[in-house]
């Protein structure tokens, strides 16, 4: 059924449909909205047997569905930002007990300095936590990807964080297609765990494992998750089948046959970067995207074989390995088989500033004439940058450094990109 | 793509009013998209909305930078905010409040537009009559509706109808229908005023 609501709205809806029985959470934005519609469903009693926990912190939220999950419910819970950070052991834990829990990321930077607003830094610090992340495009593709992620983690046994960006998607109103419970219900078939905490069969679950066996358990861990990678796009295939439209899957591949430039690119910004690219190719440039749905599993053969044919390849990722560059763009380096410095890393739109066309045009477009760094931070006014090192360069005591750049730049509530 | 912009206050409903107008045109089977400025919302602090309408699937996530149309919430905003920011020469501009762009002190920046495409309403005085509160959301979008028939009253109603408690939605559609007559009146006034002149 089509409509028109908040991305939080359309997937709350969705994780309903998916029959959970625990959820628990604790509030920050941007995931807020879609913890808060799902209590009223419970509250409601719209969704039963459902439990809603509430926690007294994000390290709760985790652990409450890690309990959850063990003794055999479907759980879920979302979160953002500082909220996963604080949840981080947990998170492994989740992951190396091989619990399938779902976990909205509602796509928010890290501070300090605070800031509420989108960018991915948040599920990118947990990439190495041995959940699989996928990434939405739209909101159609969030709902969908819940579903996925369900059916995905309890196949697996493995938890499953479906990352949505903050505010873009999650505070947008756009058109979906909201499916049946018949449709969820045959693609998602009851939750049978391969452990379970029974009191009439009793097991430990969490046993201490020293050097002799922890190598193993953790190459299983990586097993698993390259079994992945055929089980993504097999699901995906049968999720159209049932659905009747595609969503999902590794890589997602826009305009790149022939591309001489190819444009990487997770999530919502895609959109944008599409609509440049039909721009540009209006104009004769040979361009195309490489969306990454999947992030982990990292779908280095797919990856590879997308770009095997690009002259030259821009990633654009809203993140940055501080001391390093791009992390995106150095999963990509390694899957490319071209040399490593025609792969181009943009770093755009980190805490919120807006990706615009104009901008995303100059970029591919010094990337078409070879004339792109290594490493961009796109749209960084550097003129601030340079009014801080030198106040630090004159003066010892310069102060906090995000303050005096709030100074330095003067009131800004009035901007409007 | 037709592409709105809504400048108001934080309390005025100026995001409420993006996600309706979004609402009303999927009613009339378009795509479109609405979402906020994702600022630090404070009750008074300066807010914008956006929505786009299209024919196709929108993908589109940048801010509205060259709207087709201005929503202005809150007229105080006229010198404290860049509102008329990449406006197309041919766009449309609403502004809530019962003064004229004149009396707004806007009459030689009107000039360069298209005057059938400009308009006043009193958005806050007609929400007190029908909402009892100083929400001129409603309102304006009835408003948007006879200024630049992009949605009908009718959809407007509907989106209103959707999002509020029946009472709620009732007042609001009252002040929505009266800000659409007023419209109307105003532009066949504009009208019979350039065939003369």
């Amino acid at each position: 059924m089509l409509k028109q609501v908040e991305g939080s709205a359309a997937v709350a809806e969705a994780i309903a449909l998916c029959r959970p029985q625990v959820i628990c959470a604790y509030p920050i934005s941007p995931q807020t909205h879609i913890v808060e519609a799902l209590g009223r469903r419970v509250d409601a009693g719209e969704l039963t047997p459902c439990e809603f926990v509430n926690v007294e912190s994000e390290f709760a939220a985790m652990s409450v569905a890690i309990g959850a999950s063990a003794t055999g419910a479907r759980a879920y819970t979302a979160t953002a930002s500082q909220g996963l950070l604080f949840m981080a052991e947990a998170v492994y834990n989740a992951a190396g007990l091989g619990l399938p829990i779902v976990m909205t990321v509602a796509n928010r930077a890290i501070g300090a300095p605070i800031n509420i607003w989108n960018d991915h830094t948040d599920a990118l610090s947990q990439r190495d936590c041995g959940w699989l992340q996928l990434f939405a495009e739209d909101n159609q593709e969030a709902l969908d990807l819940h579903i996925q992620a369900f059916r995905l983690a309890e196949e697996l046994s493995l938890p499953v964080m479906v990352c949505m960006d903050g505010f873009i998607l999650t505070h947008a109103y756009e058109r979906v297609d909201m499916p049946t419970q018949a449709q969820v219900d045959s693609y998602l078939p009851p939750y049978e765990p391969r452990q379970v905490l029974d009191p009439a069969d009793p097991v430990s679950i969490g046993a201490m494992v020293g050097p002799e066996a922890f190598m193993e358990v953790r190459y299983l861990a990586h097993a698993k998750q390259q079994q992945a990678l055929e089980l993504i796009p097999a699901w995906a295939d049968e999720f159209r089948r049932v659905f009747g439209r595609p969503s999902g899957g590794l890589v997602r591949e826009y305009r790149t046959s022939d591309a001489d430039v190819i444009v990487v690119a997770l999530g919502s910004v895609l959109g944008t970067i599409k609509d440049t690219v039909d721009e540009m190719r209006d104009q004769g440039h040979k361009i195309g995207v490489l969306g990454i749905t999947c992030f982990r599993p990292w779908p280095s053969v797919a990856v590879r074989n997308a770009l095997q044919r690009a002259q030259r390849v821009v990633v654009l990722e809203q993140s940055l390995a501080v001391g390093m560059g791009g992390i995106v763009g150095n999963n990509v380096s390694a899957s490319f088989s071209g040399s490593p410095e025609r792969v181009h890393t943009v770093i755009a739109g980190l805490g919120g500033r807006s990706i615009t066309r104009g901008s995303l045009h100059r970029v591919f477009g010094q990337a078409l004439t070879d004339s792109l760094e290594p490493l961009t931070f796109l749209d960084l006014d550097r003129a601030l940058v340079d009014r801080v090192l030198e106040r630090e360069r004159v003066q010892r005591r310069s102060g906090p450094i995000a303050e005096g750049i709030l100074k330095d730049l003067g009131v800004v509530a009035a901007k409007i990109g | 793509m037709f592409q709105i912009r809504i400048h108001g206050r934080g309390g005025q409903g100026v995001v409420t009013a993006a996600e309706l107008l979004s609402v009303a045109a999927f009613r009339e089977d378009r795509h479109s998209q609405a979402f906020p400025s994702f600022g630090s919302e404070r009750t008074g602090a300066p807010v914008v909305a956006f929505c786009r309408i299209d024919d196709r699937p929108i993908r589109l996530r940048e801010p509205i930078l060259a709207p087709d149309a201005l929503i202005i919430q809150d007229p105080t905003l006229l010198h404290q905010v860049d509102v008329f920011g990449g406006l197309r020469p041919d766009g449309y501009i609403l502004i809530n409040t019962a003064r004229t762009f004149e009396d707004l002190g806007l009459a030689e920046f009107a000039q360069k537009f298209t005057a059938a495409h400009l308009c006043t309403v009193p958005a806050t005085e007609i929400a007190m009559r029908h909402v009892g509160r100083p929400l001129p959301n409603a309102s304006l979008l009835g408003g948007f509706a006879a200024l630049t028939g992009r949605v009908s009253l009718e959809s407007v109603a509907a989106a209103i109808g959707e999002k509020f408690p029946p009472k709620v939605a009732a007042g609001n559609v009252a002040a929505a229908t009266e800000a659409y007559e007023f419209v109307q009146r105003e532009m066949k006034k504009e009208a019979a005023g350039a065939e003369a002149g």
